[in-house]
């Protein structure tokens, strides 16, 4: 159970807020309990803590970001060089390797951090937030609109956030079941596999088009966007390369479509870590309007989860690890979330909050457990048990 | 062949081919984003420069020779440049005139920057400057150079770093071996403070050029002492009333000058360039006040104290917008000039044409957004 308490004596309560198994609890079945003080302390922490690293920013920050560009940019060259060998077939994929590596540092530690405005204060034109493009088919400005602002505005608030099953999968017990959820697992896999393309397609809704509820005018502008961008990307992996390599044309071809592959199931199992994991809580409309900042930063606390792992692992998967951390502190600099995360499990220690970390396999487990689960009705899975957390209102959102 | 049959199309150059074909190869990031990271110097779009030589003189001016890449247009002397230089991690762009010949070799730039105090960008050229180091660089600019054609007789006077664009008319008019009549009028506080001294006392040596260094706190040590006067003027250019004058300076000397000139009748031969001895001060008080200019709506309102975006919104405006409390990013507009105050860092910030999130940013005192 998950309540959350109004001043006025309204009590909302919300039913999917398992505690991670892990987490620090005083005593066991009571819930725990944030009073309006305890929220509004927890802000204060958590500003504190923002501009104690807003403070830091500076050099390192950059020789940072520039030292993973370089990385990314020599893995790119280099794939792209062994695509010429394909009748040595280890350096042909190490090439597959490298690119695949290439599109996902890419996309995950530079290109969604970037766009995050992490780097806006570097004043750099190569990586501004307004200008960064990024080597995937989905075109950087649709991307800010429906990830930046309202993804992480509305973090996971059913009926506005759009992240929660993207519109095409059934991912939480508050979403009403109807038999096309039967196929909730041959839609996720088809979404991992096609990644980039459903990124792509976010934007468009497509949901409400099937509803009817967004016409041609709606769609009109994102398609144009999507011809532009997605035509240069197809172009470049797809008939630029392949035709330069010559007689090879086809093992480019084939190459350049495995990168591509292995980065879509990367970021999709990476991505899906964030918000799916059992025990990330999800919100209703009601509960969130007129929030506090201390409010906002409970529910990001509350609707996130971590992946423990090596430091490469972290780069890799663009810090999105730390999904607690960056929906605290979307614009700040992801690598510097490894040095946040102690600080911020300990404030979740001090109030008795849950802090959903755990390995890759374990993650990625729970979330395909997830889309199996909801495939099908809550009648007969039930919803999942877990334990409450009482929030109280601020006086405000009476 | 294929030209004629269709029907006379220009050829696209072999070079716009290939960089065409490399822009397919490099998108979405372009080609610039690749080569910048081993040869710097090699662009497709990009303007930048490389400092060739570094010249220090006294304890507090240095003088850069840039050689700027293929994409620069050149200079007319008396314009200005913009210089990205980067500042623990954060590129700073600031102005300077270019003090050498329009004529100048290979179209190399010479910068002369004197470090101010509490100036970021003019303390670490000062001190970090060496050849290699690129800087960021944009076309010249300004209303302020010598008109086409030349005038005949022209005075040029400036005090401090205000040298920088009268002396590149100086060596401008000089390579041109100008055959008009030339007063350079030039007022330091002591004679250390000189910069190009050795470079005025070669161009003093031209035909029809008359040097004159007053020095404001060191009697005896220039060739006239104390501030501007009409006196100092008649001694340099006593053909004043034919000439064209061009002045450079900090505000007070700026407004002696064109007092001699009004007071002559000759105001409409001055043309002036302000600039700014320091950088722009943030204001240390709270109180609010100025005026918000959304500059892209033609709209003036009076500063509220409220973050820009609200103040956007109660003059009638609807900016781009998301989160409304600094994530998203959505409501960045550039704040043209003036300065704001991040409510979220409490930090303020005056730098010019720099983009800043309207929702978190309050502006103190006058500020111009591009809304
Ligand atoms: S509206 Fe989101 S950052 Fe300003």
């Amino acid at each position: 159970m998950f309540a959350l308490s109004g001043p006025l004596g309204r009590t909302i309560t919300r039913r999917d807020a398992a505690l991670h198994a892990g987490a620090p609890r005083p005593g066991t079945a009571d819930p725990v309990v944030l009073t309006r003080d305890d929220i509004e302390a927890i802000g204060r922490e958590l500003d504190a803590l923002r501009a104690e690293t807003v403070a830091k920013l500076g050099a390192e920050d950059r020789e940072y970001i520039y030292n993973v560009i370089k990385a990314q940019r020599g893995l790119e060259v280099a794939g792209r060089a062994a695509m010429y060998v394909p009748f040595l077939p280890p350096v042909w994929l190490a090439g597959v390797g490298a690119l695949s590596l290439s599109k996902i540092l890419d996309n995950m530690e530079i290109g969604h951090n970037v766009m995050h405005g992490q780097y806006d204060w570097m004043r750099e034109r190569g990586l501004s937030s307004r200008e960064f493009e990024w080597d995937t088919v989905c075109p950087a400005d649709q991307w800010r609109h429906s990830h930046n602002y309202m993804h992480h505005t509305f973090t996971n608030i059913v009926g506005k956030d759009r992240d929660i099953g993207y519109g095409i999968l059934r991912m939480d017990p508050d979403q009403k079941w109807n038999p096309y959820y039967l196929g909730n697992p041959v839609w996720a896999t088809l979404l991992m596999v096609l990644f980039e393309w459903g990124v792509m397609l976010h934007d468009l809704e497509i949901e409400n088009v099937v509803q009817g509820k967004r016409g041609w005018v709606d769609v009109k502008p994102l398609a144009v966007g999507w011809w532009r961008k997605a035509g240069r990307q197809v172009l470049k992996d797809y008939v630029v390369f392949p035709a330069l390599s010559g007689p090879f044309f086809v093992t480019t071809l084939v190459g350049n479509g495995a990168a591509n592959l292995v980065r879509n199931l990367w970021a999709y199992s990476i991505i899906f870590c964030g918000h799916f994991p059992t025990g990330v809580a999800s919100f209703s409309e009601e509960e969130t309007a007129d929030e506090s900042k201390g409010e906002w930063y409970v529910r990001q606390m509350l609707g996130s989860a971590n992946i423990s792992g090596s430091p490469l692992f972290h780069i890799l998967s663009g810090n999105l690890s730390h999904q607690i951390e960056h929906h605290l502190f979307p614009d700040l600099p992801a690598h510097r979330y490894p040095e946040l995360a102690p600080r911020v499990e300990d404030i979740c220690r001090r109030y008795g909050l849950p802090y959903n970390t755990g390995g890759f396999f374990r993650q990625v487990g729970s979330v395909w457990g997830k889309i199996f689960r909801f495939a099908l009705p809550n009648t007969l899975v039930g919803r999942p048990k877990v334990p409450e957390v009482v929030i109280e209102r601020s006086a405000r959102a009476a | 062949m294929t030209d004629i049959i269709a029907g006379g199309k220009r050829r696209v150059p072999l070079l716009r081919r290939f960089v065409g074909l490399a822009e397919a190869m490099a998108t979405p990031h372009g080609v610039d984003r690749y080569t910048e990271l081993i040869a710097p110097t090699v662009t497709v779009n990009d303007l930048r420069a490389q400092v060739t030589a570094v010249r220090r003189e006294g304890d507090r001016s240095v003088t850069l020779s840039l050689r700027p890449t293929r994409q620069w247009r050149g200079f007319r002397a008396g314009q200005f440049v913009r210089v990205g230089v980067v500042v623990d991690g954060v590129r700073h762009t600031r102005c300077f005139s270019p003090c050498g010949s329009e004529h100048g070799a290979d179209g190399r730039l010479e910068l002369t920057v004197k470090a101010h105090p509490s100036g970021l960008v003019s303390q670490e050229l000062l001190e970090r400057a060496r050849p290699g180091l690129m800087v960021d660089l944009a076309q010249a600019a300004g209303e302020f150079h010598l008109p086409m054609p030349r005038p005949r007789d022209i005075v040029l006077i400036s005090a401090g770093s205000g040298i920088t664009p009268v002396l590149a008319m100086l060596r401008t008019l000089v390579d041109e071996r100008h055959d008009g009549r030339v007063a350079f009028l030039h007022y330091v506080r002591r004679p250390e403070e000189l910069v190009h001294a050795q470079e005025l006392r070669r161009l003093a040596a031209a035909r029809g050029v008359a040097v004159i260094v007053g020095c404001t706190a060191a009697d005896g040590a220039g060739d006239v002492d104390g501030h501007f006067s009409a006196g100092h003027l008649a001694l340099a250019a006593p053909w004043v009333r034919g000439a064209q004058a061009y002045l450079c300076g900090p505000a007070r000397m700026m407004a002696a000058v064109r007092e001699v000139y009004d007071g002559m009748g000759l105001g409409a031969r001055l043309h002036t360039e302000a600039f700014d001895a320091a950088p722009a001060a943030v204001p240390s008080d709270d109180e609010v006040h100025g005026t918000v200019t959304f500059s892209a709506s033609g709209i003036d309102a009076a500063n509220t104290g409220d973050v820009l975006l609200e103040q956007a919104e109660a003059a009638g405006l609807s900016p781009e917008h998301g989160c409304r409390m600094g994530i998203c990013f959505s409501c960045t507009a550039v704040r043209r000039s003036g300065c704001t105050r991040n409510a979220l860092t409490g930090e303020a910030d005056a730098e010019p044409d720099q983009p800043i999130q309207l929702c978190i940013n309050r502006p103190v005192g006058d500020v111009d957004i591009v809304v």
